[in-house]
């Protein structure tokens, strides 16, 4: 457990984990609406500004698992509730607890019926989604992996659009369909190492075959769950028929833990078979891209232009991460982050225009533009950052991407760059539609500009895809450690095995 | 006679009812009250005597860990099982008294079971408990006019009847084989010829009426019929406290040496896959909530046949925590549906249509038992699950690990319609459920227990081993 840096003291991650949970019991006791909304927003926000201390006390020098606390749960199998952090899951953390706040501001007059439900759900998956990015145990991981499905099943199902009860059911039996072979997976590797402890699980010496079977296991869960092409049929109907907190939940948050968990278990666990199957899933991944962006680039829905536009951004994500080297991976974690951030803000643009004209048909949002000055505002900024933009944050994760794929194989790369041009087609298209239209635009007169709570929720998005965009130094250099650690190690790794061959 | 006070109990709760039966219009609100308070003091009793270490009857009836152990989960389940079903929904009020005295005459004859050491003690506590069950089931309110309840009951007694058969004969091999009656007799007397094919058979036919009780393929015709047919409150009976005592006799009988242990753990493998599928793929096209409940225990059935494989003690230890938390999730499921059944008919799916809105708190109740039946964490389904399979491929059983795991995909579809009955469909019938003060609290009370026992497992099933490992 030489990995794990201690923390003493105040149990930093339990707290982040467990305030959720704790302010959700208390919504149970006190069943007022007004007071859940205030309560929640109270909650989420104290989670967020204690998350900060992680940020301030996060040691970017070494690629140990920091702010690491170790209790011994179940002995029979050494199950243990071990949680730590990394430059690989530090941002996600703080993506999570910050982007909270928002949603619940995002559902203050979006939810009408049930809202103490609605708030219970966000906070319980507040306290999974921190969970998972921060589990260093193989149990606790799954557990709280599988158990969000539950709160997101019941946020789309309950409050979602028309169609909810497709959506909802079809996003349950996906997810869990793709994870019940990773406990197998799991299991097996307990059985091998002895451990659950995911650390300890890494870089041994497997035979091919059976890391061959365990990425597989691994590679259907996360791909289901990023979603990769051809994976990704859950996801626009997922988000089209939940409600804005529970889009941007998906989108933010959700679609991170695939690729996070490609990183965190299949590189380091399976390195042999991610050598083996990288080729493959890089062209999935540019079949992902490209299918992504010319969907989108058909489509007549607000929300679905965006999930399916998702599908592509995640495509570089992927593409960034099997490429295999630092600024790809580099690249693919900023990615990950800007992704959660514009596309979040993106979700909430659209909720706030489905509030007023209740539709997210581009037709009938079309030339909102005059009479919704702050709003064409944001939403062309988010969409310049979401086609990435120069100067926006995602130019600087595709262009990392990029830069890494050019790198490791120049026709791969090529073939990469056409989804980007169909991403500034489609974000444009959709802007021209909304902020001008045409001489047939429905008659927008009755729509009123952002109110002033609208504007808090969407400003500091604007602020972080400025800030990820000019001064990526500082967020960069907080992953750089953990990663350069980890492409070492499979250097060294792939050096060995290369060496036993020769042998 | 401390050492079987609980036993003491329904027996004169048995009797109390006999003599309410002798009155022309018994009070009703009496029968319901003495049904809990002599359902809570059995569970009292067994409390009281947890730590007893006796042996009775000529060595006949053994009181020691193992027996409390499963006494504690059958009083529990019985004492929740006379709170939720209290009023008696599908039971005409004529029969009342006698319904409630074969319930009792039942439950004394299943914790009788988990505490005889003798064949012959064992298949008399089996045959009280069962004809009083047989008995249970015809005694529904025919309301339909189509007389389910007959042809349920009917099944229930041949198919049981020849269950029993397969068991006596198994057991007249048994005494044919070593001459005695007593298990601790039998054993080292059979393991000086366990190479006979003839201990195999034995040691199979009297497995074979267990399998039964617990419904496990090929054994497990009679599952939805009964649990379709009989009252709801009746089928909340037979769907948990059996299986306990049948959980409790199948790790007795396996401790029997056989010789031919791999062919066992291949026989068991392939009636754990079979009754997985046969259950889960029955279930998915199920109208009536029971039914569906009925294949669904199938499959679980199949489950805690993946704890025996291991033919240890740790994995019968994980089978009983396995079949505690299956009770405890079926308990809570029955809960939801005798409440909201208002006369005691039966409940199609969509019937629970917009239950939360009905009755928000079944509606939770309802759906964190059905979730924690498909498995998904941080339940207990989920952890016996868990534990199960790890406990399988410990063994090397790869194939079967992994069609287990496919199932519970599977599975996961007709739960989840039910869980999206409840909260997504618009009620049909707009009327509010309602439940007593004391159902609520039961209700929370298996919900936290769903919970807990899935959070904190570690304590459990390390009890559970250790007890199972005195009988070893």
């Amino acid at each position: 457990m030489d990995v794990l840096l201690i923390k003493e003291g105040f149990p930093l991650l339990s707290f982040l984990i467990f305030f959720p949970l704790a302010g959700a019991m208390v919504l149970l006791v006190n069943p007022k609406e007004t007071f859940a909304k205030i309560w929640t927003l109270v909650v989420t926000t104290l989670t967020a500004v204690f998350s900060i201390p992680l940020l301030i006390g996060f040691d970017s020098t070494t690629a140990k698992y920091q702010f690491a606390e170790l209790y011994a749960w179940i002995p029979q199998l050494s199950i243990n509730y071990v949680v730590g952090v990394d430059g690989i899951s530090i941002l996600l953390v703080i993506l999570t607890t910050f982007i909270m706040p928002f949603c619940v501001l995002a559902s203050w007059n979006y939810i009408s019926t049930r809202v103490i439900p609605f708030m219970f759900c966000l906070l319980i998956m507040e306290t999974a989604m921190v969970g998972v990015f921060v589990a260093l145990d193989f149990v606790l991981f799954y557990i709280l992996w599988e158990f969000m499905l539950i709160p997101m099943y019941l946020l789309i199902a309950v409050w979602g659009g028309p169609r909810k009860v497709y959506a909802s059911i079809k996003f349950f039996l996906y997810t869990l369909a793709g994870s019940v072979l990773l406990l197998v997976a799991i299991i097996a590797l307990y059985l091998k190492t002895g451990s659950f402890f995911i650390p300890d699980m890494m870089w041994n010496n497997y035979s091919t075959l059976f890391q061959a079977l365990v990425f597989l296991a691994f590679f259907l869960a996360f791909a289901i769950k990023v979603p990769m092409f051809p994976f990704h049929t859950w996801l626009p109907a997922a988000h089209v028929e939940a409600p804005t907190a529970g889009s941007v939940i998906l989108a933010s948050i959700l679609l991170k833990m695939g690729t996070y968990g490609m990183l965190r278990f299949c590189l380091p666990i399976t390195p042999e078979a991610t050598f083996l199957f990288a080729p493959y899933i890089l062209w999935l991944s540019i079949a992902g891209i490209l299918y992504g962006g010319f969907t989108a680039l058909a489509q007549h829905d607000m929300k679905k232009l965006i999930a399916y536009s998702s599908v592509g951004h995640m495509g570089f994500v992927t593409l960034g991460i099997f490429v295999l080297n630092t600024k790809g991976v580099e690249g693919a974690i900023m990615q990950m982050i800007n992704h959660g951030v514009t596309t979040g803000a993106l979700f909430l643009c659209v909720g706030m225009i489905y509030e007023r004209t209740h539709s997210r048909e581009l037709k009938l949002a079309s030339g909102v533009g005059r009479f919704m000055p702050w709003y064409v505002t944001f939403l062309v900024f988010f969409s310049l950052s979401s086609f990435a933009f120069p100067g926006t944050n995602s130019f600087i994760g595709e262009f990392l991407v990029l830069a890494g794929t050019f790198e490791f194989n120049i026709v791969l790369a090529l073939a990469a760059i056409p989804g980007a041009v169909l991403a500034a087609a489609y974000m444009l298209r959709m802007l021209q539609k909304i902020v001008w239209g045409g001489t047939d635009n429905p008659d927008q007169s009755y729509l009123t500009d952002l109110c002033p709570r609208e504007i808090i929720i969407l400003a500091p998005f604007l602020a972080f895809v400025f800030w990820i965009g000019l001064g990526p130094q500082p967020f960069i250099d907080l992953i750089h450690p953990s990663v350069a650690n980890l492409l070492d190690q499979l250097q060294q790794w792939q050096q060995q095995s290369v060496a036993l061959v020769n042998l | 006679m401390m050492a079987i006070l609980p036993e003491l109990v329904l027996t004169a709760g048995a009797l109390f009812y006999f003599v309410v039966s002798l009155f022309k219009t018994p009070d009703i609100r009496l029968q319901r009250l003495s049904g809990m308070v002599i359902g809570l003091l059995v569970f009292i009793t067994v409390c009281l005597t947890l730590s007893q270490q006796t042996s009775l009857f000529y060595g006949a009836y053994a009181v020691d860990s193992y027996s409390q152990m499963f006494k504690l989960l059958i009083s529990f389940a019985f004492f929740i099982v006379v709170i939720f079903g209290q009023h008696l929904k599908g039971i005409s009020d004529e029969v009342r008294p006698e319904y409630t005295m074969f319930l009792l005459l039942s439950v004394l004859g299943l914790m009788m079971l988990v505490s005889s050491v003798e064949l012959i003690a064992i298949f008399i506590s089996l045959e009280l408990s069962s004809f009083a069950l047989y008995l249970l089931v015809p005694l529904r309110d025919d309301r339909t006019g189509v007389r389910v309840q007959m042809e349920a009951g009917i099944k229930y007694i041949l198919f049981g009847v020849m269950a029993t058969g397969f068991l006596l004969y198994g057991m007249s091999y048994l005494f044919g084989l070593t001459g005695s009656t007593y298990l601790v007799d039998i054993v080292p007397a059979l393991q000086t010829i366990a190479s006979q094919p003839a201990v195999l058979i034995a040691v199979l036919l009297v497995l074979a009426g267990f399998f039964y009780k617990l419904g496990v393929f090929p054994l497990h015709f009679w599952v939805p019929d009964i649990y379709q047919g009989a009252s709801n409150e009746t089928t909340g009976f037979i769907a948990t406290v059996p299986k306990l005592a049948a959980v409790a006799l199948l790790i007795r009988f396996m401790t029997l040496p056989t010789g031919q242990p791999d062919f066992l753990v291949q026989l068991f493998s392939v009636i754990a896959v079979c009754s997985m599928f046969y259950g889960n793929l029955s279930a998915l096209v199920q109208t009536d909530i029971k039914r569906m409940l009925g294949f669904s225990g199938i499959s679980h059935a199949g489950f805690i046949m993946l704890g025996l494989l291991s033919m240890g003690a740790d994995g019968y230890g994980l089978a009983v925590y396995y079949i505690a938390g299956y009770v405890l999730m079926n308990l809570a499921c029955f809960l939801v549906i005798c409440q909201v059944s208002r006369d005691g008919e039966n409940l199609a799916i969509a019937d629970l249509a917009g239950l939360h809105k009905r009755q928000p708190l079944l509606a939770i109740v309802l759906a964190v038992s059905l979730f924690a039946l498909a498995g998904i964490p941080p339940f207990v389904g989920f952890m016996g699950k868990f534990f199960l399979l790890t406990s399988a491929l410990q063994q090397g059983h790869l194939i079967v690990v992994i069609l287990a795991a496919i199932n519970t995909a599977i599975a996961i579809y007709y739960y989840l319609s039910v869980v999206k009955v409840a909260y997504t469909d618009d009620p049909v019938d707009e009327t509010n459920v309602n439940v007593e003060p004391i159902v609520k609290m039961i209700g929370i009370g298996l919900v936290l227990m769903i919970m807990l026992m899935g959070a904190l497992p570690a304590k459990l099933i390390e009890t559970a081993g250790s007890i199972v490992q005195t009988i070893m």
